[in-house]
């Protein structure tokens, strides 16, 4: 059984590595990196791990150590925010081409300019197509909970796809919480060494990074696309096994009062918890059929379970924390939209933007958002269908 | 498992495939070797980036399964010993 202890998200992510048997972690060392790095570095400094921590000058080349450590079969970590993971993009992609299960978190932090370094999910957004599996912790609990699963996602033989656990920046990565950890025994047991299936071995040597011509590129991306879309079973039975373990049982969403709420708010990361704490309270002291639906695995997108859970919603409210200058919907609304069209739901979508670099996401808002969702499910005009939440309510 | 008759990741999983791709054929211009000129100092065996000079007892040779016709080995050789010729 775990113990309870005091950390900070950042802290909680070094922990849970620092019980997953890492063998390489790289990353660059000062602003706009977390204390998550900070933490590992002391454990390794203090003899605690025997993982090889390789400080370097840039997140690119943090990356590109990460993708040549993983192609020689070690089971690797990384971290990085905003800008970080920005300079990191042509490396996202190779690592998910290559195939290497690289576990990353990021704090979700804005994007320069203005220079900001508080939270909102652009930085990730301006990554979503990189091949990566990507989910979204609501609190610091599932920021340990996910960086343990992600190890597993990752490496299993029908994925063998980097994974990367979003944490909500400064909310979560600099917010104490009381935090359920496991013992190291257990984390050994649910998580068992990684068997690489090629790596890079002198004994029998291999060509990695290949070039592909045009009649064979397109294979290795729909073969990529169809390991992600297998992930989709493996985030649900990894999550099914970790319940068992902890009590805490992982899917690719959660989803709250959505047996008969006719307003439904769907959002990611900490955000979430607002949202189901204001739609508990409404619909206990004002009887309101309103609920909240988290998404914890945005890529890949969980058509499926998203259609069930929303097969009795006439209104739905999606929070993009990511602004998608001039497009029609933000990209979690945009994905909503397709999945409308393609499934044939019917609901009225609503999409709007909010929490732009640390902007407040408050419980007030959060009920303004579901009186105007039922509003809207009685016919009213809303003021508007997409927006910044701050200016529609 | 998959529906593509490619390997993860687009490794190649067997060493040397390279000798299986002649890449010959991209050649436009072929560099031609005069051995009454050449000397066998190796410099154009140290530039060739196909790695496809031949070294012979007395002077090289080319290898043309492989050689791409770059001509950075007639530009190097102190003995102009070779010549690019038209390819066809
Ligand atoms: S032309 Fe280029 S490739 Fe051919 S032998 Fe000379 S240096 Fe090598
Ligand atoms: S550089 Fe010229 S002289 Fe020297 S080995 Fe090559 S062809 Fe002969």
């Amino acid at each position: 059984m775990g113990r309870r202890i005091g950390l900070m998200g950042d802290e909680a992510v070094a922990y849970a590595v620092k019980q997953c048997d890492v063998g390489l972690v790289s990353a660059y060392p000062i602003t706009p990196q977390t204390i998550m790095v900070e933490r590992i570095s002391e454990y390794v400094a203090n003899g605690e791990i025997d993982t090889e921590f390789v400080c370097v000058e840039s997140e690119h080349s943090a990356l590109s150590v990460c993708v040549g450590a993983s192609l020689s079969g070690l089971r690797v970590f990384t971290a990085t925010a905003s800008q970080g993971l920005a300079l990191m993009h042509e490396v996202l992609y190779a690592a998910s081409g290559l195939r290497c299960p690289i576990v990353m978190a990021v704090a979700n932090r804005a994007l320069s300019a203005p220079l900001n370094i508080h939270c909102d999910h652009s930085d990730m957004m301006g990554s979503r197509d990189c091949g990566w599996v990507q989910v979204f912790a609501e609190n610091v609990q599932e920021a340990y909970d996910w960086v343990i699963q992600a190890f597993k996602i990752a490496e299993h033989p029908d994925v063998q796809l980097p994974t990367v656990v979003n944490l909500d920046g400064f909310t979560l990565t600099h917010c104490m919480e009381d935090v359920e950890v496991l013992e190291d025994e257990d984390v050994k047991k649910f998580l068992p060494p990684r068997k690489p299936i090629y790596w890079v071995d002198p004994k029998q040597p291999m060509t990695f990074g290949a070039w592909a011509m045009p009649n064979y590129y397109y294979k290795f991306k729909l073969q990529q696309q169809e390991a992600i879309m297998r992930s989709l079973r493996v985030v649900k039975e990894v999550g099914e096994e970790f319940g068992k373990l902890t009590g805490r049982r992982y899917d690719t969403l959660y989803g709250y009062g959505l047996e008969d709420a006719e307003v439904a708010v769907l959002s990611m990361g900490s955000t979430s918890g607002t949202i189901r704490y204001t739609a508990r309270r409404l619909r206990e002291s004002d009887g309101l059929k309103v609920g909240a639906l988290k998404l914890w695995l945005f890529r890949p997108f969980p058509e499926e379970d998203l259609v069930s859970a929303l097969e009795k919603v006439k209104v739905l409210i999606v929070l993009d924390r990511a602004l998608s200058p001039g497009a029609v919907f933000g990209p979690l609304g945009s994905d909503i939209a397709s999945l409308m069209v393609k499934h044939g739901l019917d609901f009225k979508l609503l999409n709007y933007t909010y929490g732009l670099g640390g902007d407040e996401v408050t419980p007030e808002m959060a009920e303004k958002l579901f009186k105007l969702g039922l509003k809207v499910a009685e016919g009213a005009k809303p003021p508007s269908l997409t927006g910044y939440v701050r200016e529609v309510v | 498992m998959s529906k593509y008759d490619v390997v993860m990741g687009a490794v190649i999983t067997k060493p040397r495939t390279s000798l299986e791709n002649k890449t010959g054929s991209w050649r436009t211009r072929r560099p031609v070797v005069d051995v009454e000129k050449c000397v066998n100092c190796l410099l154009c065996w140290i530039y060739c980036p196909d790695s496809a000079i031949i070294r012979l007892e007395d002077h090289i040779a080319i290898n043309y399964d492989y050689c791409k016709g770059c001509g950075i080995c007639a530009e190097e050789c102190p003995r102009k010993a070779i010549t690019m010729v038209e390819e066809g």
